[in-house]
């Protein structure tokens, strides 16, 4: 016997069937992130480990050594790739890079939240802004067009090199790094700025003494990763490095970095060459030293947290 | 050596003059594209089709090209990055599984965008082969923008007044109808200018287009509705070079003699686009909320 008061109360309404519906439509779409991601790393880390595992190069050779010639053989039969030239090339750049434009950072972030908010919501802001939005391409036909040709008239050589490559990626990853201070010094407290001025400090003490170590682990996560930001651009730096896969004397002579070499040989070598599957080496470091700087930035932000 | 009033000075000024040179190199920078780009900018330029080897071409199709990419990668990736967004800001605990979630969105959103480039390039051109075509572009911009947009449609969500979710479910909504009927449109201004900017991102990409969406712009003929011919411009499998690749193409291996001119023009387009897109994202958020508060 049926009692259609019990069914009706027992049933799902359509109400809750929408719910689970919608529950399991959004988790789904949400996988898919991490699917991709897993995808990312096991397509290029299978592509990537072939030449160690099956031309069997050794990879610290692989690190260390400067000869990158991955169609001829070495005396012990494996292909001579040696990848320290980029890798130097793309450290050389990111750290000059950071050197550079942290100090800068820090300053504008300071104006912005320290000295005059005023102006900083209405200049400085809006500046910050659209200096994100200019897009790669455009900041590497400036660096071949105004930066190269600089570099050139002060420091010889032919202008193309880790300095003009620096230059260029120190306006690229200096919105960032802003950006990050700013809100790591607008999470300050209010009152650690109070307590220091009312012990009769200056602005600038306070500033130095106060708010800049407050607000450090936020900065340094800044700086992370206007680095990672540096170490992954591809195609401004690969217009202004020079594309020589040597390593650098000075910082003006033509030089390579990873995402340069990426760039430029993946197009001319054929899929499942040696030559190809070491390129494949390349882009797997690079997705390595991606990974390893998103692990700082949660170090530091495990330790700040303390 | 001095005093601490002096040093105060000292300080202030020095963060003055370097605010002042940031503003002076984006001042530099955009008077410099517009300058040097804009009187290369008329109708032909904006219209004709690329050539090869000779002088006097224009960015037509790779204008329309961009937008074309852009259009499509949107229409994949906003109903996925608005679906991941509600799970995050609304369903999503604090376990295990929401961690490797949150860890993979960070990780995804720092990959080298040439890094997903030749991710696309491997699946999409090479295992599904796609080609070098409109589709594998717009898929790899898919997998670039995904984790941005994502990230903020969750904090555009998690921005509305938890008493709206409330009143949503005392009005007896389950929570999907009250995420859909109450906090999306409450959060839409957020949305919209987050998308417009990812938008303006994308437009700018190349890094990630060079080896999925191609290098090379075969001539479109636009009255060719036929989607399967190769010189259709809906055709979804034909080569797109963008403009922002164009730029990068003429000057890193370009033969036409007046590449210079061709891609201080196309840069002073782009950064025409960019600004449109940022002054749009800003109209278009107010607006929407206006419509939405009733103001």
């Amino acid at each position: 016997m049926k009692d259609p008061i019990r069914e009706s109360l027992t049933k799902k309404s359509v109400s809750a069937k929408r719910e689970t519906r919608g529950k399991i439509i959004s988790f789904s779409f949400t996988a898919i992130i991490v699917i991709l991601v897993v995808t990312i790393i096991g397509f290029v880390a299978s592509r990537g480990l072939i030449i160690f595992f099956k031309d069997g190069v050794n990879p610290i050779n692989f690190l260390t050594h400067s000869v990158w010639a991955p169609s001829k053989l070495d005396s012990a039969g494996h292909p001579i790739v040696g990848a320290a030239p980029m890798i130097v090339g793309s450290f050389a750049v990111t750290l000059i890079a950071a050197l550079i434009g942290t100090p800068f950072a820090i300053a504008a972030a300071l104006f912005m939240t320290e000295i005059s908010p005023k102006w900083g919501r209405k200049v400085l802001q809006p500046v910050i802004e659209l200096l994100v939005g200019i897009p790669s391409v455009v900041y590497g036909f400036i660096g071949l067009t105004v930066v190269v040709p600089f570099v050139r008239k002060i420091a010889g050589g032919s202008g193309f090199g880790i300095l003009a490559g620096s230059f260029v990626l120190f306006v690229m990853i200096l919105p960032t790094i802003t950006s990050m201070s700013v809100d790591a010094l607008r999470a300050v407290p209010r009152y650690y700025r109070e307590a220091s001025l009312a012990l009769g400090a200056t602005r600038w003490q306070t500033i130095h003494k106060v708010i800049l170590r407050a607000a450090t682990p936020g900065i340094l996560t800044a700086v992370v990763f206007g680095m990672s930001r540096a170490f992954g651009e591809a195609l401004a730096v690969q217009m202004v490095i020079g594309n020589a896969m040597l390593l650098p004397n000075n910082l003006v002579s033509p030089s390579a970095t990873l995402t340069s070499v990426l760039t430029m040989n993946m197009g001319n070598t054929i899929m499942g060459s040696t030559p190809n599957n070491a390129l494949w080496s390349l882009a797997l470091l690079l997705l390595l030293m991606s990974l390893l700087f998103n692990f700082i930035i949660r170090l530091i932000a495990k330790r700040g947290k303390m | 050596m001095f005093n601490e009033k002096v040093k105060d000075k000292i300080a202030t000024g020095v963060i003055y003059a370097m605010s002042g040179i940031i503003v002076l190199i984006l001042a530099g920078l955009l008077l410099y594209i517009l300058g040097s780009g804009l009187r290369y900018v008329n109708w032909h330029f904006l219209t004709s089709g690329s050539k090869a080897f000779q002088a006097g071409s224009g960015v037509g199709i790779q204008l329309f090209n961009s937008f074309f990419l852009l259009i499509l990668s949107m229409l994949i990736s906003i109903p996925i990055s608005i679906s991941a967004g509600i799970y995050l800001s609304e369903y999503a605990g604090k376990n295990k599984l929401v961690e490797v979630i949150r860890i993979s969105i960070e990780v995804l959103s720092s990959l080298p965008s040439i890094v997903v480039g030749l991710f696309g390039f491997l699946i999409f051109v090479i295992s599904f082969k796609f080609g070098f075509s409109i589709l594998s572009g717009a898929l790899t911009l898919t997998v670039f923008n995904l984790p941005i947009l994502t990230r903020n449609v969750e904090d555009s969500l998690k921005s509305v007044a938890q008493s709206q979710r409330e009143a949503g479910l005392a009005l007896g909504l389950s929570k999907w109808e009250t995420v859909i009927h109450v906090i999306i449109p409450d959060g839409l201004p957020g949305i919209i200018t987050g998308m417009i900017i990812g938008a303006g991102r994308v437009f700018g990409e190349a890094a990630a287009l060079i080896y999925t969406a191609g290098q090379s712009a075969p001539p479109l003929d636009f009255t060719n509705f036929n989607v399967f011919s190769i010189t259709s411009p809906l055709n979804l499998m034909r080569p797109a070079e963008t403009l922002a690749v164009h730029i990068w193409k003429v000057n890193s291996e370009g033969l036409i003699p007046d590449a210079v001119q061709v891609s201080a023009g196309a840069s002073a387009v782009l950064i025409i686009a960019v600004l449109l897109f940022n002054l749009l994202s800003r109209y278009i958020g107010n607006l929407v909320y206006k419509k939405m508060t009733g103001e």
